[in-house]
C-alpha cells in the first residue's frame, strides 16, 4: 500500500509582474519518502517550495497538511505545521555561535526568562551525534566553513522537529564525502517517517537518494517519475528538453612554459593559531587546467586569499609570468594578467545593489576607456561595453545594462562576472568554485569557457569541492589536505575513490615542489 | 500612477512630503496639549516664518535672515551624505563645523586676513579634524561614530579656548567682525539688495548652490565617486576589485569634514551670528544636517530643498505666541518636526512594501 501524502500542493500558479513563476503545478509529498524537485535556474523551483513554505502566496491552488487543507500565510505557519526549509543562501546571523543560530526564536527559558543553555546544548549535541552532523556549538558561524554553516541550518530543522524539511540545494557546497553523509542522514531521516523534498539538479544525487522525482520547465509542470524506473538521461531531458552532454568535450592539454609559480606559499588563519595553508609549491603552465581538490576547509580559501593578495603571505613567494608579486598590491595583480573568478559572488564578487554595467566594469572602471582625463567615467563607452559583453557572454537580466545585480538569477550573475573576468583577457585565470549552485546549462558553458582559456594558452587554476568538476574539467589535479598538498593526481588516471583517499588524509605523497 | 510611484526620486518626494505632514501635525498635537486657544494660530505662524510680518519689505529682509543661515545647513547634510554614501556616519561633522568656525574667526579677528583665507583655513582646519576620524577608523578600526563624538566636544572646548582671546571683554561673544575686520566679511556681490539690503546675504549663497551641484556629480560621474558608493555597498567587493578602501575612507573623512568647516565660515563670516566663548554645547548645525540629509533623500539636490525646509521651520518657531506658550516652545515644535525628518527612509520602506504587495494581488487578477 502506498503511504498516504505528508503534504500536498495541488494546481499552484504563482505569477510575478511579467512572468509565471509557477504555472498550475501540482506535487504530491508522501510521508517517509524524499522527493526531488528538479529543474534549471528558473524553473520555478524555489518559487514553489517559496509558497509551501509562506514566503509567497499563491494565487490559484490549494496546499494540504495531511489531507487538510491549510493557509501558509509565512514562515511561522510553515514552522507551526512542522515544515522547516534549509535555504540555498543560508540564514544565520554571523556573530552569533552555532548553538545560539539553532535555538534562535525556540530558545529554552527558565521561568524567570533566563535561557537554558544547557539543555539545548545537550539536545543539540545528541542531534548532532545522532545523525552524524559534526559541529562545533561554540563557534561562531563567521569562523566555520561554508559546510559547517549548513549543517548549522540543518541541525536548526531537526532541533525543532519538524516533519517536513525542505532542502534547497543541499549538496551545492558540499565534499563528496559531505554528501555522501548527507544522503545517510537524508535515508535516516525518511526511515524516521520524516519526509523530505530535496531540490537540486544535480542528476546523480537525486538517483541515488530520492525516491520520486518531479520536474519542472520555465515554470510548468513536466512530470514525475520513480527513480527506479528512469535512468540519468531521461531525467536531463525531461528537465532541459534536450539532451545534455555531461563529460566535457576537451582536446589533450598542451602544456607551455610556466606562468605561475608558487614557491613555500604559507599563509596564517584567521580562525585558528595554525598555519592555514603550510609550505605549498606548485606551478600553472600555460595551456593546463590545475585543479585543486580537497574538502572545504583545508586551506583553499587562504591559498586563493594568498594568491590574489587579500590575505599577505606569511613567507614564500608567488611569481606570475616570470614578475616577483608576492608583495603587489590586488589592483596591481589583477592588472598583470590574473583575473578571479571568486567563490562567493554575493560577498566578493559583485556589488549587488550596482547595476549590470557598473558590475561589469567593477575590475576596469579606472581604465582610460570608462574614465577620462578628468576622472569623469565615460558612460557611453561604459554602456556599449555592457552591452556588448551581456550579448557575447549571453547574461540574461530583466533590462540589460541596467538591470540592478540583484535582480539578476545566480547563473547569470555568476556569467556577468565571468564575461567580466575573461573579458580583461587574463594571462591567468583563478576559478574558485565558478559552478556553485548552478543548474547543467550554465555549469556546461562554464566548463566550455574554462576549456577555452586553456586552449588559448592561457593557464588556469581551478578550485573545486565538486568531485565530477575535479575528475571532468582539469589537466592536473593537486589535492589539498590541512594545508598541504598531499598529492598530484592525473585525472585520467585515477579514480573517484582514490581522490577521496587523498582528500581525507588517508593517503599522501612526498610533497614535489 | 504606480509606475511613477515606483521611481526612487519620487518615492523619496513623496516620502519626505508625508514626514513634513507628520511632523507639522505632532507638532500641532503638543500644542493642543499645551494650550488649545493659540494652537491654530502658532503651528500655522510656524509654517509661515518671515510671511507672519506684513510689510514685504520686511518679509524679504526676514527671508534673507533665514537664508544666511540655510547656507551652512545646507553644507553640513552635504557632508553627511557624503560620508554616509560610502557607509560612513560622521557624526563628527558637527565638530569639524565648530573647528571650521574657530579657525574663520580667529584667523579673521587676531590676524586679520581677508574673507578668502580666513576661508580657506576653515576648510584646512575642519578636514584635518576629519582625517583624524579617518585615519582611526582606517588604520585602527575605531568606529567613526564614537572617534566622531569625542572630538565634537574636544573642538568644541579648544573653540572655546581659543577665541576667548578675541572675545569682548564685557560679554562672552566674540568680537563684531564688521567692526574689527571688515574684510574678512563675505562679499555681497549684489545679493543684498534683492533681500532689502540685508548684508547678511553673500556669496556664500550661490556658492553653496554649486557645491551642492558639485558633489552630486562627484558621486555620481566620477570614477572617484564609483569607488565611494561600491565601497559603501560592499566593501568586500570593492576590495576585491583593488580599490584603495583606507585612502577612501580617509578621503571621504576630509571632504566630509572640508565641506562642514565650509559651511561655518559661510554662516560666521557673515556677520550674522558670533561665538559665545561660554557655550557649553556643541552647535545644532551638524546635528541638523542629519535630519536635513535624510529628509533630503541623501541626494545632494535633495539637501538644498530639505535643508531650507528645516531651517524655515526653525526661524518660523521664533514666531509662536509666547502670551499662550512659553519662549522654549519654539525649540520644541521645531525639533518634533527635524525627527520626523530622519523617518524618510522609513516611509520609503514601507510604500515600497505596500507597492509590492499591491502588485503581487494585481498579478493574480491577470
Amino acid at each position: 500500500m502506498e503511504s498516504p501524502y505528508a503534504s500536498e500542493m495541488l494546481n499552484i500558479t504563482k505569477r510575478f509582474p511579467g512572468i509565471i513563476a509557477n504555472d498550475n503545478i501540482t506535487l504530491q509529498l508522501r510521508k517517509g519518502e524524499i522527493h526531488a524537485l528538479l529543474g534549471e535556474n528558473g524553473a520555478g523551483k524555489s518559487t514553489l517550495m517559496s509558497v509551501l513554505f509562506g514566503l509567497y502566496q499563491a494565487e490559484e491552488g490549494i496546499i494540504k497538511k495531511d489531507g487538510v487543507e491549510v493557509k501558509i500565510k509565512d514562515p511561522n505557519d510553515a514552522n507551526a505545521l512542522g515544515i522547516g526549509m534549509v535555504h540555498q543562501h543560508f540564514k544565520l546571523v554571523e556573530c552569533f555561535t552555532v548553538l545560539d543560530n539553532i535555538i534562535m526564536g525556540v530558545e529554552p527559558v527558565g521561568p524567570l526568562g533566563f535561557l537554558r543553555k544547557k539543555e539545548a546544548r545537550e539536545k543539540v549535541l545528541a542531534l548532532s551525534k545522532k545523525y552524524g552532523l559534526e559541529v562545533d556549538p561554540d563557534a561562531k558561524i563567521e569562523d566555520i566553513t561554508v559546510g559547517m554553516q549548513q549543517r548549522t541550518e540543518i541541525l536548526k530543522m531537526l532541533y525543532r522537529d519538524n516533519e517536513i524539511l525542505i532542502f534547497d540545494e543541499p549538496t551545492a557546497v558540499l565534499t563528496p564525502q559531505e554528501i555522501v553523509e548527507l544522503m545517510q542522514i537524508m535515508r535516516n531521516l525518511a526511515a524516521e517517517g520524516k519526509s523530505i523534498l530535496f531540490i537540486s539538479h544535480k542528476l546523480a544525487e537525486i538517483m541515488a537518494v530520492a525516491d520520486r522525482c518531479t520536474v519542472l520547465r520555465k515554470g510548468k509542470y513536466i512530470g514525475t517519475v520513480n527513480t527506479k524506473d528512469t535512468t540519468m538521461e531521461e531525467l536531463s531531458a525531461m528537465m532541459v528538453g534536450r539532451n545534455v552532454n555531461f563529460h566535457v568535450a576537451k582536446k589533450p592539454a598542451q602544456p607551455g612554459e610556466a606562468i605561475l609559480e608558487v614557491q613555500h606559499m604559507t599563509v596564517a588563519s584567521k580562525t585558528h593559531s595554525n598555519n592555514a595553508v603550510k609550505d605549498v609549491s606548485f606551478t600553472v603552465r600555460r595551456g593546463e587546467i590545475v585543479c585543486i581538490a580537497g574538502i572545504d576547509g583545508n586551506g583553499q580559501s587562504e591559498l586563493v586569499y594568498g594568491l590574489t593578495g587579500l590575505e599577505p603571505l606569511t613567507s614564500g613567494k608567488i611569481i606570475l609570468e616570470g614578475k616577483d608579486i608576492t608583495k603587489a598590491s590586488i589592483r596591481k595583480r589583477s592588472t598583470s594578467g590574473m583575473s578571479h573568478i571568486p567563490e562567493d559572488r554575493h560577498k566578493h564578487g559583485l556589488v549587488l545593489d550596482y547595476s549590470l554595467e557598473y558590475n561589469i566594469i567593477l575590475q576596469t572602471y579606472f581604465e582610460s576607456r570608462f574614465t577620462d582625463r578628468m576622472g569623469f567615467l565615460r558612460r557611453k563607452s561604459i554602456r556599449s561595453y555592457s552591452d556588448k559583453l551581456i550579448d557575447q557572454y549571453d547574461v540574461r537580466s530583466g533590462q540589460g545594462s541596467i538591470t540592478s545585480a540583484r535582480a539578476m538569477s545566480g547563473g547569470n550573475q555568476q556569467k556577468a562576472i565571468i564575461a567580466r573576468e575573461l573579458d580583461k583577457q587574463p594571462e591567468l585565470l583563478v576559478a574558485v568554485q565558478p559552478t556553485r549552485g548552478l543548474d547543467v546549462g550554465a555549469i556546461e558553458y562554464i566548463h566550455k569557457q574554462l576549456v577555452a582559456q586553456r586552449d588559448a594558452g592561457k593557464g588556469v587554476l581551478l578550485i573545486s569541492l565538486e568531485l565530477d568538476e575535479v575528475m571532468d574539467v582539469p589537466d592536473r589535479i593537486l589535492v589539498m589536505y590541512e594545508g598541504e598538498i598531499v598529492g598530484e593526481l592525473d585525472p585520467k588516471k585515477t579514480t573517484q575513490e582514490e581522490l577521496g583517499l587523498y582528500m581525507a588524509g588517508a593517503k599522501r605523497d612526498e610533497v614535489r615542489a | 500612477m504606480k509606475r511613477l510611484l515606483k521611481r526612487p526620486g519620487v518615492q523619496t518626494f513623496v516620502a519626505s512630503i508625508i514626514c513634513i505632514l507628520l511632523g507639522l501635525l505632532i507638532g500641532y498635537i503638543v500644542l493642543l496639549f499645551i494650550n488649545p486657544q493659540g494652537a491654530w494660530q502658532s503651528i500655522m505662524d510656524v509654517i509661515r516664518n518671515f510671511f507672519t510680518w506684513s510689510r514685504p519689505q520686511q518679509q524679504l529682509k526676514q527671508f534673507g535672515n533665514t537664508l544666511a543661515k540655510t547656507i551652512p545647513l545646507i553644507m553640513c547634510s552635504l557632508s553627511i551624505l557624503f560620508s554616509y554614501k560610502v557607509g560612513l556616519f560622521n557624526i563628527g561633522t558637527a565638530g569639524q563645523y565648530v573647528a571650521g568656525a574657530c579657525a574663520s574667526l580667529y584667523a579673521a579677528l587676531a590676524w586679520g586676513w581677508g574673507w578668502l583665507p580666513c576661508m580657506l583655513f576653515a576648510i584646512v582646519a575642519a578636514s584635518l579634524l576629519g582625517a583624524i576620524v579617518g585615519f582611526l577608523k582606517a588604520y585602527c578600526n575605531v568606529n567613526e561614530v564614537i572617534s566622531g563624538i569625542m572630538l565634537n566636544w574636544i573642538s568644541l572646548y579648544t573653540a572655546n579656548t581659543i577665541l576667548s582671546n578675541v572675545k569682548e571683554t564685557a560679554s562672552p561673544y566674540t568680537l563684531y567682525l564688521n567692526k574689527e575686520n571688515p574684510a574678512a566679511l563675505l562679499p555681497n556681490v549684489g545679493l543684498d539688495t534683492l533681500f532689502n539690503k540685508n548684508t547678511y546675504v553673500t556669496i556664500a549663497v550661490p556658492l553653496a548652490l554649486i557645491i551642492a551641484v558639485l558633489v552630486s556629480i562627484v558621486l555620481n560621474k566620477t570614477r572617484f565617486g564609483y569607488e565611494l558608493r561600491a565601497t559603501g555597498l560592499n566593501k568586500n567587493a570593492s576590495r576585491y576589485a583593488g580599490m584603495a578602501e583606507n585612502r577612501n575612507i580617509i578621503l571621504t573623512l576630509v571632504i566630509s569634514g572640508a565641506l562642514a568647516g565650509l559651511g561655518a565660515s559661510m554662516l560666521y563670516q557673515t556677520g550674522y551670528m558670533r561665538w559665545e566663548c561660554t557655550q557649553s554645547s556643541v552647535p545644532a548645525m551638524g546635528f541638523n544636517g542629519i535630519a536635513a540629509a535624510f529628509l533630503g533623500g541623501l541626494s545632494p539636490i535633495g539637501a538644498i530643498f530639505s535643508s531650507f525646509f528645516i531651517q524655515h521651520i526653525t526661524d518660523g518657531g521664533q514666531y509662536v505666541n509666547t502670551n499662550f506658550y512659553s519662549s522654549q516652545i519654539s525649540d520644541v515644535i521645531s525639533s518634533v518636526i527635524i525627527y520626523l525628518c530622519g523617518f524618510v527612509l522609513f516611509i520609503k520602506l514601507t510604500m515600497n512594501r505596500m507597492l509590492s504587495r499591491s502588485e503581487e494581488k494585481k498579478g493574480g487578477k491577470k
